[in-house]
């Protein structure tokens, strides 16, 4: 038990340790998304959007061009960390293992080594732990390097190799993170080493730290409190005193140190001194334990002081409160088999803040909730309770996709009804349009080309008007006509080839501004075309969004239905096992602690008896004395 | 009795073995169905993922896709309250933020604030975020950006800073 509030106490820093990214480091945009849901404690949402980002990574063609490139190692390490917040342990780790086996600068597969020992850690594979903790070698990120010392030592105590856990600790003693956490266990490991001497130095080394922090004030107290109780119990009880003095009295171990302390000092023979802590004990929350049994040690020490009147009322009021606490608890139990308690565990304004087990604490009172935080205490009950509330969060969110799943199916029926009719006569102008749209692509090729030829080879009748095209055609037709009879038509001929040298001249001469005319002319059909293209593209994409919007989704829809339909059977079948060992788990507990009042209920009955008999014997004696 | 009593202060100390046995019955459960639950985490993540995907295409084609996410500059001064968004004069969305968002944005958090439609070409986004400075005074910025839509699905980051003087406090990426 011992060494499972230290392993749980390692645990604890542990988790706390992962750092997420800051957005100002952050060039993807999804990540930094996960990042949102994660410090909300949102983790499933966290855990799809990176998962999904991660994936989508992993098959991109060059990898280095997207947005997650730079922090992929990063991203891999909280995936781990998601995984192991969302007590998913199976599936933790193997994100950190894929980079631990790249080809990563030595940090950061340090850093992945330390991720990979700490998921083991939790799962409680402590050989796999150490062989990931002993593969880190050469440089080590500094922020990490006490939080591996610290996952080292609480292996070590885990498998209950306390010397080698003594090593380590005893380094971490000036830890500015640690130091609070390795003082105490440092204690506990001597303890369990059989080094009792040194222990007991070092509980009340750890009892003494100066700190304001709350978690390491809250581990001086449990160090006090445990140094403290192992002296009660060797009897060394007035050495017990000072360190259980120390812890404070608004802390989560005072009432276990207040009545402690009670009993040291009776047991010290300071009658009058213990009714100090258990006086003050005696107002405290009625359901705590150490309350109850200070409702019987207060009257015995009056008893034991002679003052039996008042130990007569003080075990009257303990009477009736173990009687009220055992009606309440019967009342609880009554109501936990109903089925009362799950349904207040799961009312959703638990779940608001990330801090959810100490919302608990504010529950309404009811009958179900009466010694909730007693059941807290234990482990498994958490845990289940934890996978329990995990499962009616699951439910509903497929609940609420089933109702998605709705919207989709008429979503898509209703784009199938508007787009269907309208389609074939889109399609029909569309081809028309796609015909003309590649001849004119055509043609625009072909002028371009002719452009290209004509700056390596001038061609001037090429840039030649229509009309001076047709001119040039009718001589050339004239001179074939002529050129059967050439001695008739000379002249004409003559004249025909003067014709055809002026307008040679005229195309020679002009050439260089007719062609830059038509390289301008063409440029603005580039232009021209550019925008045609553009609108020819956008009538494609938009055609086929017409289709994709209704198109492929029924199969994966259907698909997705049954799988969720099936998810909330198993949930379902979950959520009723669960729940019943919980409230079984509850119940146990429950009766036992009312088995226990009872017991309590009888000797305060007897005592009472007894308390009254002596003070009205006193009183009689007081009387009969002359 | 001093003794009995000295025993159940042990018992609360080191736990209760009177309930160790069916402690260790319900552990095994425990253990056993943590191992189903798990399984049925993971199943549920995978319908999730896939969901979101189907929802993205359904919802928010790629090429009029537009998405805007919110994030905070590091060291900034101010409490951010809400946050308004309107697109070419149309109000797109509004958020007034939670303890807990607030708290994972000032955690190195983005929050995916939009996602909507807009057809290819120019575009005029207006910003305004509402908060408080740390010497209690109300800030209330907007800023104008124009943006163009291209073919390609289109994330955009605003980065708020909340110096409180002009437009400085927001300011506006591309990715």
């Amino acid at each position: 038990m011992l060494r499972q509030s230290i392993s749980a106490t390692g645990l604890l820093l542990l988790v706390l340790a992962a750092t997420p990214s800051r957005a100002d480091d952050m060039n993807d945009l999804y990540f930094g998304e996960a990042l949102y849901f994660a410090h909300q404690g949102l983790y499933f949402e966290a855990l799809e959007r990176l998962d999904t980002e991660v994936r989508q990574h992993e098959t991109v063609d060059e990898p280095e061009l997207d947005s997650l490139f730079v922090h992929i190692d990063n991203a891999q390490f909280s995936l781990g960390d998601f995984e192991l917040r969302y007590r998913m342990h199976h599936r933790a780790g193997r994100a950190i293992k894929a980079v631990l086996e790249g080809a990563v600068d030595e940090r950061v597969r340090n850093d992945a080594a330390y991720r990979l020992a700490r998921i083991h850690f939790q799962k409680q594979q402590m050989e796999d732990a150490l062989l990931a903790l002993d593969r880190i070698d050469g440089d080590i990120p500094h922020s990490i390097r006490d939080d591996i010392e610290f996952l080292r030592a609480n292996v070590y105590l885990a498998q209950g190799k306390q010397l080698e856990s003594v090593e380590v600790l005893r380094k971490l003693q000036d830890s500015d993170e640690y130091g609070g956490f390795a003082s105490y266990n440092l204690g506990i490991a001597y303890l369990q080493n059989g080094q009792r001497t040194a222990a007991l130095e070092q509980l009340d080394k750890a009892g003494q730290r100066n700190t304001h922090d709350p978690s390491e004030l809250a581990i001086r107290d449990k160090s006090n409190l445990v140094l403290g109780t192992i002296l009660l119990e060797d009897g060394d009880h007035e050495q017990a005193l000072p360190p259980l003095n120390r812890v404070r009295l608004d802390g989560p171990f005072a009432n276990q140190a207040l009545l402690s302390a009670g009993w040291a000092s009776l047991a010290a023979g300071d009658l009058e001194r213990a009714v100090v802590p258990w006086s003050i004990l005696a107002e405290r929350e009625v359901t705590d334990s150490a309350t109850q049994e200070s409702l019987l040690a207060l009257p015995y020490a009056y008893g034991k002081l002679n003052i039996h009147g008042r130990a007569a009322i003080h075990y009257g009021q303990a009477l009736d409160s173990f009687g009220k606490e055992v009606k309440k608890l019967n009342t609880s139990i009554e109501s936990i088999r109903e089925g009362n308690f799950l349904k207040a565990l799961i009312r959703e304004e638990i779940r608001l803040n990330k801090d959810w087990v100490i919302r608990l604490r504010t529950l309404p009172e009811a009958p179900e909730t009466y010694y909730l935080m007693q059941l807290l205490a234990s482990h498994d009950f958490q845990t289940g309770l934890q996978n329990y509330l995990d499962l009616a969060d699951l439910r509903r969110k497929l609940l609420t996709w089933t109702g998605d799943f709705d919207a989709f199916d008429e979503m898509v029926e209703i784009r199938a009804k508007h787009y269907e009719p309208l389609l074939p006569d889109v399609d029909a102008e569309f081809r028309k349009l796609d015909s003309r749209m590649r001849l004119r692509v055509e043609q625009h090729k072909t002028l371009v080309k002719r452009r290209d030829d004509l700056l390596t080879t001038p061609r001037p009748e090429f840039l030649a008007t229509p009309e001076e095209q047709a001119i040039l055609a009718r001589i050339e037709a004239l001179a074939a006509a002529m050129v059967t009879s050439p001695t008739e038509n000379k002249q004409n001929l003559g004249r025909l080839k003067h014709l055809k040298g002026i307008l040679s001249f005229t195309l020679r001469t002009e050439y260089h501004e007719r062609f830059s005319e038509f390289d301008r002319n063409l440029r603005s059909l580039d232009e021209a075309m550019a925008v045609a293209q553009e609108e020819y593209d956008e009538y494609v994409r938009n055609r086929q969004a017409a289709t994709h919007s209704y198109v492929g989704y029924n199969k994966p829809i259907r698909r997705l239905r049954a799988e969720a339909e099936v998810s909330v059977e198993k949930i379902d079948q979950l959520m009723a096992r669960q729940g019943h060992l919980l409230e079984v788990l509850a119940v146990e507990q429950l009766v036992a602690r009312r088995d226990h009042l009872e017991n309590y209920g009888d000797k305060a009955r007897f005592a009472l008896a007894d308390s009254y008999d002596r003070a009205t014997q006193k009183q009689a004696r007081v009387g009969a004395t002359p | 009795m001093s003794n009995q009593l000295r025993k159940a202060l042990l018992l609360i100390l080191v736990g209760c073995p009177i309930l160790s046995a069916a402690n260790e019955l319900s552990g095994d459960s425990m253990r056993s169905l943590d191992g189903q639950v798990q399984e049925i985490k993971s199943d549920v993540l995978n319908i999730a993922s896939e969901l979101n995907t189907l929802e993205e295409r359904l919802l928010f084609p790629s090429h009029t896709e537009v998405s805007l996410f919110v994030s905070l500059a590091e060291d900034q001064d101010f409490r951010l309250d809400a946050v308004q968004i309107t697109i070419d004069g149309e109000l797109a969305t509004h958020h007034i933020y939670s303890f807990k968002e607030l708290d994972a944005l000032n955690n190195g958090g983005v929050q995916k604030i939009y996602t909507g439609n807009l057809t290819t070409g120019e575009h005029e986004l207006s910003v305004t975020m509402i908060g408080k400075l740390k010497n209690g005074k109300d800030i209330n910025e907007s800023s104008k950006f124009a943006f163009t839509k291209g073919i390609k699905p289109k994330a955009m980051g605003l980065t708020l800073a909340g110096s409180g003087f002009g437009n400085d406090g927001i300011s506006l990426g591309d990715w």
